[in-house]
């Protein structure tokens, strides 16, 4: 229609009508309006699913709370497994933590070369490692040679998938230290230990943090690895002998929703809700702290 | 007063200072030496764990390996008693739970993600962008609990009768069974743990797309679908993939709201409705009671094949991720 | 008569809404000297724009100030004057651009042929397929050039001879020949001018009414920009042109008129506004206000 037109302004329009939708526009703005209310459906879905789970966890457990029920061991509370978890925990980070930091020094500080690639790659990978896999893998390596389960096992096992977002946390953070504090430091002679040891660690601290307490959250809710390699049985004592197979806040809520008795169930429940009201509180207070710190990073 | 620096402070012409000044030189070389080893001794570490987990348990599923051979894969026969085992159950169940939810989880994932980058004001982002991403933090023992006790029965009341009625000339949509645990039931839990997954880096990704471009295209009279559509999604489509393959990788390995949820069947059943069995969850329910050789082997097979899968699905992700992206593909 | 003419009596000069007569306006440019005085040479022109009183916020901070101005239709309009002074908040809110920007308030009418802009029943994507743009930096899609320019008459559903409406663009804006023989090749790949004169085809394969450019050739090397300029001299008549521009050369060499925008101190802090608006030749010739020949003869030379 406009096609032969050369001469000055014959639109396929009139440029003086109102200025209401023309042409197919009236039909172009209902299809973008159901697309953005599609998409504002699927963010409520999302926090509405989190609400309800939520929700769901916090009025049935809620119930089963009690003094008992922290200090005391099955069938009355689940005190040894808190116990238990709080240990496994420890250990596992005190394995992660360090080891991820050195590993994230490595790739910032001494970058690059030929292996910086493959573990990388490597940190990526174990970041989507299956975690029964990895229990599988730590069975063989420690329960196999022991012929025991232990909390050291299931610590080895948590360190691991602790490692990949300790390391990636921290390399992060180091990435973020301004390499005038390392010329600084290269030229009043400091050496390259002790400036990384002594002022490139310590003002990534925060970070690290950060990433340790997400880390910590991540593995404090794992199941897969301890019911391989410790205990899930509610457990009655507290066990601090890292040596045994502690029971565990994971392991009893899937022991207990596996057995079809309706007391360990409200009892699931309760260990459901601290297990979930501590990982929370972690994912918040990590948040918090990296917004302060981003904040103070903006000046 | 004086305030000059005497020659001596500035330390390099008295023997004795040279003398320490030399020590403390070779102390620090030997100091950066032991750090560059400890290190790198750290970051090989990470790639021995990868390595020799794998090892392990190829050399540990051995005995079934040689026994059964890649017929394994396919036999739907696992009977302890009699020492016949076959994965073809939990390899189905592994991968239709895991693409179902895949199938499900994605759309609703860039949809969100579209959503919170270009949609949501920024305060509203910044609330609801949380909110996502705590999705992702819930254990999965939590999940599947919820998932057997309060999702499952609704599912088996509600929606699985509804899709039975409307959908049933299609042979997934059977009857509903009378627990509630099945396939269908997993695999929406399954999809809760994907979304957040892809939700999370959607969203970056469609923050990264240059804003002078989407101008661009507004400023030809397009909607804002259309922006979308045309330029937004095209852009990002790769790093979407990626993002979607590590959800699947999620789902393919996640063992205990599995087991917790889809009743552990024995059988291939065409019906989503029915019971399964994924090899996480096998692997999650009989490990700590196998007693025979064989049993335990063919349990390690089955960790072999769940490693197979969910390297192959990773690295395909990492792949597509690198080539397309300068930043890497982890899931948060 | 043409439906503005029809509309609007006599092309453009009455009024559109009866003027308070307390309300005194200072109009500006050349359009507003015509009326009973018709000792014109050339015959009237009809207005696109009919800017009145506008002023604009970004949330405290006032960018653009009391700008009162016509926009004639068919012709090229330059906008020139120091950086900061509102020259593109103002090019940005005449098709309704800056509405992403969230803090945004624009005071005063803008009329397009009439009908306000910013009124509430207005839809902003049916303005901007009226009203095109081209940026300072050259925005092509990640798509071929064939689908760059093809991309969005598609979404108007013009699908009927499409490769036909791709040529010609793509002629209009000079860059037929480079590109012709590689449509299908990625836009990516071109020169910033020809990836410039590819957002210009992109805009003007839709026919809009109005071509608004925003310092076009800025980010251009003097080859590439000289052949902006060309392009402008063909697409003259074609379509009504505002274009924002630092360099006065290409502004006198290429614009009807020329609006100076300079920084209004009076009244506290500085803001934009539009200082004069008249026939590029009076404007860089003998220039009425001081500041318009402080800033006009600064340059030259």
């Amino acid at each position: 229609m406009t096609l032969e037109s050369t001469n000055a302004h014959e639109s396929p329009f009139d440029p003086a009508a109102p200025l209401t939708p023309t042409g197919n526009l009236r039909r172009r703005r209902a299809i973008s309006r159901v697309a953005e209310s599609g998409a504002t459906l699927a963010a409520a879905l999302a926090v509405g699913v989190l609400g309800i789970v939520v929700y769901g966890v916090l009025v049935h457990g809620a119930g089963a709370l009690s003094l008992d029920f922290f200090f005391e061991g099955a069938p009355n509370g689940i005190g040894p497994a808190l116990v238990g978890t709080a240990e496994i925990v420890t250990m596992a980070t005190l394995l992660a933590v360090p080891l991820g930091v050195l590993v994230a020094v490595y790739l910032v500080e001494f970058g690059g070369g030929r292996i910086a690639t493959p573990v990388r790659l490597a940190l990526d990978v174990m970041n989507g490692y299956p975690s029964i896999i990895v229990g599988v893998f730590i069975f063989i390596l420690i329960v196999e040679a022991t012929a025991s389960q232990s909390a050291i096992a299931a610590s080895v096992a948590l360190a691991i998938i602790m490692l990949s977002i300790v390391a990636r946390g921290t390399e992060e953070v180091l990435r973020l230290v301004p390499d005038s504090m390392r010329e600084a430091s290269d030229a009043l002679g400091v050496s390259r230990w002790r400036s990384i040891l002594t002022v490139i660690l310590p003002s990534a601290v925060g970070g690290i943090a950060t990433a340790t307490i997400l880390a910590v959250a991540r593995a404090a809710g794992e199941t897969a690895p301890l019911i391989l390699l410790t205990s899930n049985n509610p457990g009655i004592e507290v066990s601090l002998n890292p040596f045994e197979a502690v029971p565990n806040v994971p392991g009893t809520i899937y022991r207990l929703s596996e057995e079809a008795n309706p007391e360990g169930f409200a009892r699931a429940w309760g260990a459901g809700f601290v297990l979930l009201a501590l990982i929370m509180a972690a994912n918040v207070g990590a948040r918090v702290l990296l917004n302060r710190s981003r904040r103070k990073m903006a000046g | 007063m004086s305030t000059a620096a005497s020659p001596a402070a500035t330390g390099s012409v008295q023997p004795s200072r040279s003398r320490s000044a030399a020590r403390r030189r070779s102390l620090d070389r030997f100091g950066d030496g032991l750090l560059r080893v400890v290190c790198a001794a750290a970051a090989l570490t990470a790639v021995g764990i990868l390595v020799l987990s794998a090892y392990q348990i190829f050399d540990h599923a051995g005995p079934a390996i040689s026994k059964f051979g890649l017929g394994f894969l396919f036999s739907t026969e696992w009977l302890p008693n009699f020492g016949v085992f076959g994965a073809g159950v939990m390899l189905y169940g592994t991968l239709v739970s895991s693409f179902f939810a895949l199938l499900l989880g994605a759309p609703i994932a860039i949809a969100i993600g579209l959503y919170l980058s270009l949609l949501a004001p920024k305060g509203i982002r910044g609330v609801i962008s949380p909110m996502v991403e705590m999705l992702a933090a819930i254990p999965s023992v939590i999940l599947g609990f919820w998932g057997i006790l309060l999702l499952a029965p609704f599912v088996q009341k509600h929606v699985e009768p509804f899709l039975h009625n409307t959908l049933g000339f299609i042979p997934l949509f059977g009857p509903p069974q009378t627990t509630g645990a099945s396939i269908f039931t997993a695999s929406l839990v399954l999809t809760i743990m994907i979304i957040p997954i892809v939700a999370s880096i959607s969203r970056d990704l469609f923050l990264a797309v240059p804003r002078d471009v989407q101008d661009g295209a507004s400023a030809l009279g397009a909607t804002r679908w259309e922006v979308v559509r045309g330029i937004v999604l095209p852009t990002t489509s790769s790093g979407v993939i990626a993002a979607s393959l590590l959800g699947l990788g999620r789902a393919l390995g996640e063992a205990i709201a599995v087991a917790q949820m889809i009743g552990a069947g024995e059988k291939i059943n065409t019906s989503l409705f029915e019971t399964g069995d994924t090899l996480a969850a096998r692997i999650a329910n009989q490990f700590p009671g196998a007693i025979t050789g064989m049993h335990k082997a063919s349990l390690y097979y089955c960790a072999a094949i769940l490693l197979v899968i969910g390297l192959a699905s990773n690295l395909c992700a990492q792949w597509i991720g690198r080539r397309f992206d300068y930043r890497r593909m982890v899931a948060r | 008569m043409s439906s503005v003419e029809q509309q609007f009596g006599q092309a453009g000069f009455e009024p559109t809404a009866p003027v308070p007569p307390s309300r005194v306006r200072i109009q500006s440019g050349p359009l507003a000297e015509a009326g009973p005085s018709a000792g014109r040479r050339e015959p009237a022109v009809e207005s696109v724009f009919d800017v009145r009183e506008v002023s604009v916020h970004y949330g405290a901070k006032r960018a653009l100030q009391g700008v009162n101005m016509r926009i004639p239709r068919s012709r090229i309009t330059a906008l020139i004057g120091p950086s900061g002074c509102g020259k593109s908040t103002f090019i940005r809110s005449l098709n309704r651009m800056n509405d992403s920007v969230p803090s945004f308030r624009l005071d005063g009418e803008v009329l397009y042929h009439g009908h306000d802009l910013y009124a509430g029943n207005v839809d902003e994507v049916e303005v901007r397929r009226r009203i095109g743009m081209v940026f300072q930096k050259p925005n092509p899609f990640p798509k071929s050039i064939h689908d760059n320019v093809a991309w969005a008459p598609r979404n108007l559903g013009l699908r009927h001879g499409l490769d036909e409406r791709v040529e010609k663009a793509l002629r209009g804006a000079a860059l037929w020949d480079e590109v012709k023989d590689r449509l299908k090749s990625s836009a990516h790949g071109l020169s910033g001018g020809q990836q410039q004169r590819l957002c210009i085809a992109r805009a003007i394969a839709i026919e809009p009414d109005v071509l608004l450019l925003d310092e076009p050739a800025s980010a251009l090397d003097p080859i590439a920009t000289a052949s902006i300029e060309e392009l402008m001299h063909s697409l003259k008549g074609r379509f009504t042109i505002v274009i924002v521009t630092h360099n006065m050369q290409q502004a006198a060499r290429v614009a009807d008129e020329t609006a100076f925008f300079g920084l209004n101190a009076a009244g506290g802090e500085p803001v934009g506004t539009l200082i004069e608006h008249d026939h590029t030749e009076k404007i860089f010739g003998h220039p009425a206000d001081p500041r318009t020949r402080d800033y006009v003869s600064g340059r030259f030379g």
